[in-house]
């Protein structure tokens, strides 16, 4: 039984355009073209340049953590309540303004209409306005580092009552502006992913049939829906929350005596706002790990010079994942008061979750055997995406796995396990994206040995920052602690030998942040005096790579629009003069494959 | 091939620090061996997926490294390949699924025998209370709490006359016999937290929780706070004993009951005023804020403190002398030091635990 039709063989009919093509929106001014642009490849380094920028603040809030748990009390300015809304900024930053927007309205911009070969997004305009809403966004967030109190300290789970009472810093401006800053990204964000859905559904080129989509469309097309669904969970949050804090209504706010005052609330559940808060954050998970899927697939199958394994199990495991992520969002919640019984459901449902996502890693790696391996730097990144994946998949069975969750909730196993999955891997995905695309960006290669140099002190060092962490999460170290000496001293179960792991790796932590200098240099040298790369430097045969232009010009493919007469991945085709054959390459034409 | 050398280290070295490093569960202390059983069944299921995946992928980038003359092979699919894996890696999955549900089951059913205790947190300490000589818990409402009733027990309730409530840093419990331990919060989410006894559950406003366990080890052990509660999180300590019953119930004794406490009786007990005023220090959570050592925390520290001149938020300076520390014990915000939120609740004290206080605040202040 075939899951659906796909063939690996070409095929010389393509349908007939069913609409005439309509001319684009040429800008006339510096302005139009640079700044306001309606280009998505434009929007996308816009969204790109944003989130790196936000995220290298969050890599220095990181830092300052580390320093904190590793020598503490040395930097004067990191009070318990400063450290607490690092932790709080770092993860927010992290994942929404970083991660997400980075994956979506970067990666999703620049590929998505390169890759289905359409000419832009099909609106254009709203894609500007995204942007622009994005960065109002970030720019609120950011100002709450310069309101009385500071920015929120009450984690990024944002969880009520405490983000909205005074023993928490940031409780009142802080709090307030991350709400209207996490809305205004929902606005912003909708108005992109909507595009990017219709992009795919309706302006793919003629021959594009879904089936022959490359899986870094799929994925980032999955992670969009994903993400349609699961933002309003976080946008209306946002709002009774805000509406708690500003107007003394009670939705998350129980009868409380708050630092020895009653009270005006009664009858308000904060599980309920937990229940909303991971509807949304669980699928924001797959939100920032599947695109990293769909890219690493691409990456495995171009430098291994083979056809992705198991391409109709691929995509299934994408919608399959996609859809499962939205029925298993109480296991963040195993301990948090709700009913014990949900504890079965959750479990269950988690790791089913599991068999596709092993399946997803199986033909990664069967992708690779009797493969022709180049080593590049993407690839580097690719196989480093690979290994800490596993790992951090892996530990994500004993957190799903709801009696083993228990005693590792809380503690740095868990920070130790999102961060490999969620953190880690996804960062590698998107290096090995930048050094992979970057030829079609800017038309040069980045340089190889400063590249090399990132990918080995960013890949092995991040292992050794988040491996030996799960251990002090096992003994039972607990997270989000400004230091685990208190006033009663160290608990008499934390060995002093467990300082000498926090030292460890903070000092890896610090070698792996000031090594992105490199990669940001290499980003700015490379763009001038890079080597030049031709159009398809790596030998790839999705469309991206067969534009007239490089980097391609407004409207992407010059005169004529592509089709596509086969899959994404003929990579060695037995008998094929070269080891790959476009997308766009008619079986008729001398591919040594039978017509 | 560095590449194939440094994952063959990375595997090779997780699997070894797994086994050789110091850093692992604490020593139980309680019933649930079951969730150590079932963390060392997923442990060899999934070291055993690692360690298989990642060496056959070395060893495809060794077997497969670049080579001018070769092509790679083309084979888009196996189907029965996928249809094998598939079933392995759903049999893994029930292996570990299976024992996790069925020790959870376990977990989610108390004993009916289940001794009652209860733990309110608040931001920054624990208290604790017991059920008494009736063995129910009387009824409680956040809106009933004020200085003279900080459980805000009902009033009216039989069955709370007799609760023994202890504000005190500990919490003893018999060895031997299962424990059902309810958890409220006054203020915002807190998570009852005991490594040895491996179990643990959220304090939620609004709601009373539970969780069960049987102490299984006579001694001490810390409790902390798992669910960040604000500024104070990670100083939100007590102690929890373990012993033999007769110790257990003679402890127990020593510990007022609602109805003693409303008379006044078993307050502070004992001591020189200095130790009374280190005891009132530690049950009304002083110290979460306060360090004593110097060391920077939620608020300023005792040390040094007294006869020292703080800048205040409006921009004046004060003199901290017994005066101003009396009435920002009584009245935090009247003049709060710049620099810090104001946070502090007022303490509800009588005068003579106030001297006790301050007798303890000025011996630390050194």
């Amino acid at each position: 039984m075939a899951l659906t039709d796909v063939t690996h063989d070409a095929q010389d009919f393509v349908p007939p355009a069913e609409v005439a093509e309509e001319e684009l929106y040429h800008p006339k001014t510096w302005l139009g073209k640079y700044v306001f642009s309606q280009d998505a490849k434009i929007i996308a380094l816009q969204y790109s340049i944003t989130a790196m920028g936000v995220g290298l603040l969050a890599l220095v809030l990181s830092v300052l953590m580390r320093v904190q748990l590793a020598w503490p009390g040395a930097v004067s300015f990191i009070t318990p309540d400063a450290y607490i809304q690092f932790v709080t900024m770092h993860g927010m930053i992290m994942v929404i303004y970083l991660l997400t927007a980075l994956f979506l309205g970067g990666f999703g911009n620049y590929l998505i209409p390169l890759m289905v070969g359409a000419r832009d997004m099909v609106f254009p305009y709203v894609n500007m306005i995204s942007y622009w809403i994005y960065l109002l966004a970030v720019l609120i967030l950011l100002a709450s580092f310069f309101t009385p109190g500071g920015p929120t300290g009450s984690g990024w789970t944002l969880y009520p009552p405490q983000a909205i009472l005074p023993g928490t810093p940031g409780s009142g401006w802080g709090i307030t502006l991350m709400c209207i800053s996490l809305g205004i990204f929902v606005v912003g964000f909708t108005m992109g992913g909507l595009n990017y859905v219709v992009t795919v559904l309706q302006a793919r080129a003629r021959g594009m049939t879904l089936m022959r989509m490359p899986l870094t469309v799929w994925a980032i097309f999955t992670a969009t829906i994903l993400a349609l669904l699961a933002f309003p969970a976080l946008l209306v949050s946002a709002i009774m929350m805000s509406l708690d804090n500003l107007l003394g209504t009670s939705y998350f706010m129980p009868a409380i005596i708050s630092l020895g005052q009653q009270l005006d609330h009664s009858g308000g559940s904060p599980v309920l706002f937990q229940h909303l808060f991971w509807f949304f954050g669980h699928p924001e998970v797959y939100i920032v790990a599947l695109p990293a899927f769909g890219i690493v697939s691409e990456l495995l199958s171009v430098h291994a010079r083979k056809n992705i394994f198991g391409y109709r199990l691929m995509v299934w495991a994408i919608v399959v994942i996609g859809g499962l992520s939205f029925v298993v969002w109480a296991h963040h919640m195993y301990v948090s008061g709700m009913n014990p019984y949900f504890g079965f459901f959750f479990a269950t449902t988690t790791l089913i979750i599991a068999v596709p996502t092993a399946i997803k890693v199986y033909n990664w790696v069967l992708t690779l055997w009797r493969g022709n391996i180049r080593l590049t730097v993407p690839m580097l990144f690719a196989i480093g995406f690979v290994f800490t994946f596993i790992n951090g998949g892996l530990t994500g069975i004993f957190l799903g796995n709801v009696i083993v969750d228990v005693p590792l909730s809380d503690t740095y196993f868990v920070v130790a396990h999102f961060h490999m999955v969620m953190a880690v891997s996804p960062i590698l995905a998107v290096f090995g994206a930048v050094y992979h695309w970057y030829p079609k960006i800017t038309g040069r290669m980045l340089n190889d040995g400063m590249g090399k140099f990132h990918f080995w002190v960013t890949f092995v060092g991040l292992y050794c920052i988040y491996y030996p962490m799960h251990y002090l999460g096992i003994m039972g170290v607990p997270r989000r602690y400004f230091a685990n000496e208190g006033s009663n001293g160290l608990p008499d179960w934390i060995p002093e030998s467990a300082q000498m792991v926090n030292v460890g790796i903070t000092i890896a932590a610090i070698l792996v942040a000031s090594t992105q200098l490199v990669f940001l240099y290499n980003l700015y040298h490379s763009a001038t005096r890079g080597k030049p790369s031709g159009g398809n430097p790596w030998g790839a045969t999705t469309l991206e790579w067969q534009t007239a232009d490089t980097p391609p010009t407004h409207g992407n493919f010059g005169k004529e629009l592509p089709s596509v007469y086969r899959w994404a991945y003929d990579y060695s085709v037995p008998g094929a003069e070269e080891d790959f054959i476009p997308q766009n390459v008619p079986a008729s034409k001398k591919t040594g494959q039978a017509t | 091939m560095v590449l194939v050398i440094v994952l063959i280290v990375l595997i090779v070295g997780s699997v070894l620090f797994h086994f050789l490093s110091p850093w692992y569960l604490t020593p139980i202390a309680s019933n649930w061996g079951m969730i150590d059983d079932t963390l060392t069944i997923t442990f060899i299921v999934c070291g055993f997926v690692f360690v298989a995946i990642n060496a056959f992928m070395v060893y495809a980038i060794y077997k497969y490294r670049y080579r001018k003359d070769r092509r790679a092979e083309y084979e888009p699919e196996n189907k029965k390949l996928e249809w094998w894996l598939t079933a392995f890696t759903t049999v893994g999955v029930i292996a570990m699924l299976a024992p996790g549900l069925f020790v959870w089951a376990k977990y989610v059913e108390v004993p009916e025998d289940a001794m009652l205790v209860e733990a309110i947190g608040q931001q920054w300490n624990w208290t604790y209370r017991y059920p008494g000589a009736d063995g129910v818990l009387g009824t409680v409402d956040t809106r009933n709490i004020n200085g003279t009733n900080p459980f805000g027990l009902d009033l009216d309730d039989p069955n709370g006359q007799d609760d023994i409530l202890v504000s005190g840093p500990e919490v003893h419990l018999p060895i031997g016999g299962p424990v059902k331990m309810l958890l409220r919060s006054k203020d915002v989410l807190h998570d009852f937290y005991v490594p040895q006894i491996r179990a643990k559950m959220d304090l939620v406003p609004g709601m009373i929780t539970y969780f069960w366990f049987t102490p299984t080890k006579n001694g001490e052990y810390d409790v902390l706070c798992a669910e960040l509660c604000g500024s104070g999180h990670y100083n939100m300590r007590s102690r929890m004993v373990v012993e033999d019953e007769n110790d257990f119930q003679a402890w127990l004794q020593t510990q007022p009951t609602f109805a003693q406490m409303l008379a006044g009786a078993g307050s502070t007990s004992g001591g020189s005023l200095i130790e009374q005023g280190e005891q009132l220090a530690r049950n009304q959570g002083c110290i979460a804020c306060h360090s004593l050592d110097g060391s920077a925390g939620v608020g300023p520290t005792w040390k040094g403190l007294v006869g020292k001149n703080e800048i205040l938020v409006d921009g004046s300076s004060v003199l901290v002398d017994d005066d101003y520390l009396k009435e920002s014990i009584v009245n935090p915000n009247a003049k709060l030091v710049k620099g810090y939120a104001p946070i502090m609740p007022p303490a509800q004290l009588t005068e003579d635990q106030l001297d006790a206080l301050m007798a303890y605040l000025k011996s630390a202040s050194g």
